[in-house]
């Protein structure tokens, strides 16, 4: 009875490198590829939200809302069994390894594409917090539309939304135990199992809890460090 | 002394001028063009009517400032030619070129493509009461941009030539800061070097001191003193700057609810003003 509230430093030993590589083959590659990917498909939405015509601005728009308001682990579900599944990029596979490669995948571009929709909002407001004068001048001296976007608006929105994304990012790295609902073993999910094998919890969530903290920790002080390179 | 009107050129001759205006009344070249030409152009935002069939002539190289009361559609005539807003009727045209909308074989009114505009807006510049620099570019940058990839200047043609108009407003130690380190009286000279550096043929001025501390004005008035002396570009300015408007400009159109109830030479307008809402409007601010 007691043993279970002790601290097994044994445990703790044996189930930190399994926890530790399921963190940074899963965890931290899923968050680090959905980042950098919902990252540039967000400012892909908030620019296309500003340049397409009114009508498919407005479906773009609507699209974009469906997705943030339904929840991450139900568009897991709904792209891996009801898209990639039928489509049979799941079955004859080399092996376990393979499959989990393949929904890893699929993790990243579900993350990605729903955590881009929040990024887009992000971007949106940055967007606009630019004052009219810098489109205007930006027309007065003729500067094409792409070029006024690449130079002039991306480059200040960025530095304005940059927190923000950061935030985000963050915010997914605390959500990649969702993976779990497509059999995808991260952190968590592993830390779980290995404390079910030995009826001991209290270790391998310890370690899972710190090691997210650790990671944490330094993401938030590079963000800080990004966003003074970019003041001016 | 009137300038001469018929020489081929059509602008006025500057080295003939004794400082002050001389010139009245839409001028045109050879052909017949005059620089701008606003034709039965109207403006309204929402059910505001701003503008409406407004018409008057810039001859090449006039330089002309718009006066009147604060909301008589000034700054809105220089937003239209800068393509900054939307004609609701009418035409403007640039040395005989449709601006934003031509007429058609049939005489109807058509809006013109983006690309087709692009070509006639650069013949004009801008420069903004708020400056408007990019704060993410150097000063130099801010200058070159344009140049670079609007008009197809090498890197280092168009520094050379940022170089040279800094110096010209007195800021050639400057290039490399951002413009958040300048004063607004610098800021607002860069954002002169940068309309320049596109060589416009127009160059519009909106209130371009008022944002600016008093002891700040001198210098920036005083760089477009300089531009006005030394090329023979086409002003159209708004400005509260009276002695400077006298000064620099060949004529004065005074706006009221966006009709010209009058245009004189400066002095002409200053001194002796016909109309008595220019009366009190003048009496107002001198
Ligand atoms: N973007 C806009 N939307 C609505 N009304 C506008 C806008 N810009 C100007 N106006 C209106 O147009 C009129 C003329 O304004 P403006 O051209 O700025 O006058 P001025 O420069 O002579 O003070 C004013 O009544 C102003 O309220
Ligand atoms: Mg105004």
């Amino acid at each position: 009875m007691s043993s279970s509230v002790k601290w097994d430093w044994s445990l703790a030993n044996e189930a930190f490198p399994d926890i530790l590589k399921a963190f940074l083959e899963v965890t931290l590659l899923v968050t680090v590829a959905a980042s950098i990917l919902s990252a540039l498909l967000g400012l892909v939405w908030a620019v296309a939200l500003r340049e397409l015509p009114g009508p498919l601005s407005k479906v773009l728009g609507w699209l974009l809302g469906v997705i943030r308001m339904t929840p991450l682990p139900l568009q897991l579900l709904i792209v891996t069994y009801g898209i990639v599944t039928p489509q049979g990029w799941l079955a004859h596979l080399d092996g376990p390894d393979q499959l989990n490669h393949r929904l890893m995948i699929i993790g990243i571009v579900v993350f990605a594409v729903h955590y881009s929709t929040y990024m887009a909002e992000s971007y949106r407001a940055g967007i606009e917090s630019l004052p009219k004068g810098q489109w205007e001048a930006a027309t007065a001296l003729s500067l094409p539309q792409s070029r006024t976007w690449r130079v002039v608006i991306i480059p200040q929105a960025l530095r304005a939304t940059l927190p923000s994304l950061g935030n985000w990012a963050i915010a997914m790295f605390k959500d990649t135990p969702y993976l779990l609902a497509i059999g995808v073993i991260e952190m968590v999910t592993q830390a779980r199992q290995i404390g079910g094998d030995h009826f001991d919890y209290i270790e391998v969530f310890t370690i899972a809890g710190l090691i997210f903290l650790v990671a944490s920790y330094p993401t938030a002080i590079l963000m800080r460090r990004l966003e003074k390179k970019l003041a001016y | 002394m009137p300038t001469d009107k018929t020489d081929g050129a059509g602008a006025p001759d500057l080295s003939k001028q004794s400082g002050a205006a001389v010139q009245t009344g839409p001028d045109f070249d050879g052909n017949g063009r005059p620089r701008i030409a606003f034709e039965d152009v109207s403006k309204q935002f929402g059910k505001n009517v701003v503008l409406n069939d407004l018409n008057f002539n810039v001859a090449k190289g006039e330089r002309v400032t718009l006066i009147g009361p604060s909301g008589s559609g000034k700054t809105t005539i220089l937003r239209l030619l800068m393509t900054l807003e939307e004609l609701s009727g009418g035409f403007i045209y640039v040395d005989g070129d449709p601006l934003t909308h031509r007429k058609n074989d049939a005489g109807k009114r058509v809006a013109m493509k983006p690309k087709e505009i692009s070509v006639i807006r650069k013949r004009i510049g801008m420069v903004f009461q708020q400056f408007n620099l990019f704060p993410n570019m150097s000063v130099i940058e801010n200058i070159t941009e344009a140049p670079i990839h609007v008009l197809g200047q090498s890197k280092d043609e168009a520094r050379e030539k940022a170089k040279k108009l800094l110096d010209q407003v007195g800021l050639g130690d400057r290039a490399e800061e951002h413009p958040t380190r300048l004063s607004g009286g610098q800021q607002q000279r860069v954002a002169i070097a940068r309309a320049l550096a596109m060589e416009p043929e127009i160059l519009l001025l909106d209130e371009v001191t008022s944002a600016l501390d008093p002891e700040l004005v001198g210098d920036v008035l005083g760089v477009l003193r300089d531009v006005a002396n030394s090329t023979d570009i086409t002003m159209l300015l708004v400005t509260h700057e009276m002695q400077f408007a006298r000064d620099v400009s060949h004529r004065v159109m005074m706006f009221d609810a966006g009709h010209i109830i009058e245009e004189a030479e400066p002095d002409a307008m200053f001194s002796d003003p016909q109309h008595e809402r220019t009366k009190k409007f003048l009496q107002a601010i001198l």
